[in-house]
């Protein structure tokens, strides 16, 4: 979707500004958020692409007065009442009114920490051989769908090379919209900042994304 | 982004967050899907054991080693698994890419917050900023200038957009005058800014 989350070249949001000695969470409730992010992962009820897409969704306005971890701590709740894991009128009364339904696990113990601390793999068998190969010139394509992309404004209907090939990859796209992991090969694919930017732009500076093999076409 | 921590912005009311996270968090622990002790760990985990030091030690091995080194850029999750005895156990689908006197590597996502948490810890707020996200493929060398580093003109700047599960290490350049050093030695000049490409080691007068 061509949302204000799609913030690459975006113009007017200042300097950046690092926080000498900065803790990792600067409210102690950050870090229970965090912690619960983790831990309802291994319930499986929603994807890293899903959680993204949800976040995506909020309103702009929402989006960009809101700080990172308060996003978060909305996302979570939205979804497990989403998916049913718990109910709206318990998160009006603070506290459980019914037992979990579908459990299909017991909690999330101190032994599940190291599951959900090491990142998995998202790699899957490639359903066919890549189209394009390192050094091949592609173009981005100009997509703007409605739904989850990972494809960034900045760089549709661009032309650049293929750097790196990492292998068959779940396709966000797909599985934010429920359509399943989609295997997809990805590239690291390379710009010039001058085909993103104009030519009056560094022309020192190339820029890469990662792109799904559906991202891109042959020039 | 970096000063979030008084909010008189009138956006949100941090009391009010506070207790509905902590109701949240009843609710879970009361049906049975989590346990406190667990989210605990978690926490504490982040707090000090999953951080930047994870990194420098990696690249203090790749300045020392240069078989290492070589491995690294070739498979940076298959070579930082080599060391799991010093760092712990790190993720799939990381990269290592290294700053040379010609170019100089930066990361960035701009479409949320994607960083390489197995050996950098959880993001620092201002790489999660709009500043950051939104400037860095555009103007690095100005974002650059705002962590205070100036990279010579005929430096050839590299971005690179963490849009897919990927995850990106920069290995800075090592120092001068650190030729004689330890590996334990070297990982003190290695900052996390040096390892995301905003900004460059420590010099050895920095650290002495």
């Amino acid at each position: 979707m061509d949302g204000v989350h799609d913030m690459g070249g975006m113009d007017g949001f200042g300097k950046v500004e690092p926080e000498p000695n900065e803790p990792v969470f600067h409210h102690p409730w950050e870090g229970r958020v965090l912690a619960m992010s983790r831990a309802i992962g291994v319930f499986r009820a929603w994807t890293i692409d899903t959680s993204r897409y949800a976040i995506e969704l909020m309103a702009p306005s929402f989006y960009l007065t809101r700080s990172y971890y308060e996003k978060w701590f909305l996302r979570n709740q939205n979804l497990l009442i989403e998916r049913g894991l718990i109910d709206a009128d318990e998160v009006a009364a603070g506290r459980a009114l019914r037992p979990a339904k579908n459990l299909t696990r017991g909690p999330f113990t101190l032994a599940d920490v190291e599951k959900v601390t090491k990142r998995g793999s998202y790699s899957r068998p490639a359903p066919a051989p890549a189209q394009f190969k390192v050094g091949d010139r592609v173009r981005t394509k100009n997509i703007h769908p409605r739904t989850h992309t990972r494809l960034p404004r900045y760089a549709r209907g661009r032309v650049g090379v293929v750097e790196r090939l990492h292998g068959s990859h779940i396709f966000p796209d797909s599985v934010a919209s429920g359509k399943g992991e989609d295997p997809q090969w990805l590239y690291t694919v390379r710009f010039d900042a001058q085909e993103l930017w104009g030519a009056d732009t560094d022309p020192k500076l190339k820029v890469s994304i990662e792109a799904f093999e559906p991202y891109l076409e042959h020039v | 982004m970096a000063k979030h921590d008084h909010d008189h912005s009138g956006g949100s009311n941090l009391s009010d967050v506070e207790l509905r996270v902590r109701a949240l968090e009843t609710i879970l622990v009361e049906k049975g899907y989590v346990e406190t002790a667990a989210l605990d760990r978690i926490v504490e985990l982040y707090e000090t054991k999953i951080g930047p030091h994870i990194g420098a030690q990696v690249v203090a091995k790749a300045w020392s080693d240069s078989g290492f080194r070589q491995a690294l850029l070739e498979d940076a999750s298959k070579a930082v698994a080599t060391l799991a005895h010093q760092v712990g156990n790190v993720g799939e689908h990381l990269i290592a890419v290294e700053n040379t006197p010609q170019l100089h590597n930066m990361v960035v996502c701009t479409l949320c917050s994607c960083y390489p948490t197995d050996v950098l810890g959880l993001p620092p707020a201002w790489y999660k900023s709009f500043a950051y996200r939104s400037r860095a493929v555009k103007e690095p060398r100005a974002v650059l200038a705002d962590f205070g580093v100036a990279l010579p003109v005929e430096t050839e700047i590299r971005v690179w957009d963490s849009t897919a599960e990927t995850r990106y290490l920069v290995v800075p350049m090592r120092p001068a005058g650190t030729e004689d050093w330890s590996e334990t030695q070297l990982a003190k000049l290695v900052t996390r800014d040096s390892m995301i490409g905003a900004g460059l080691a420590k010099k050895p007068s920095e650290v002495a």
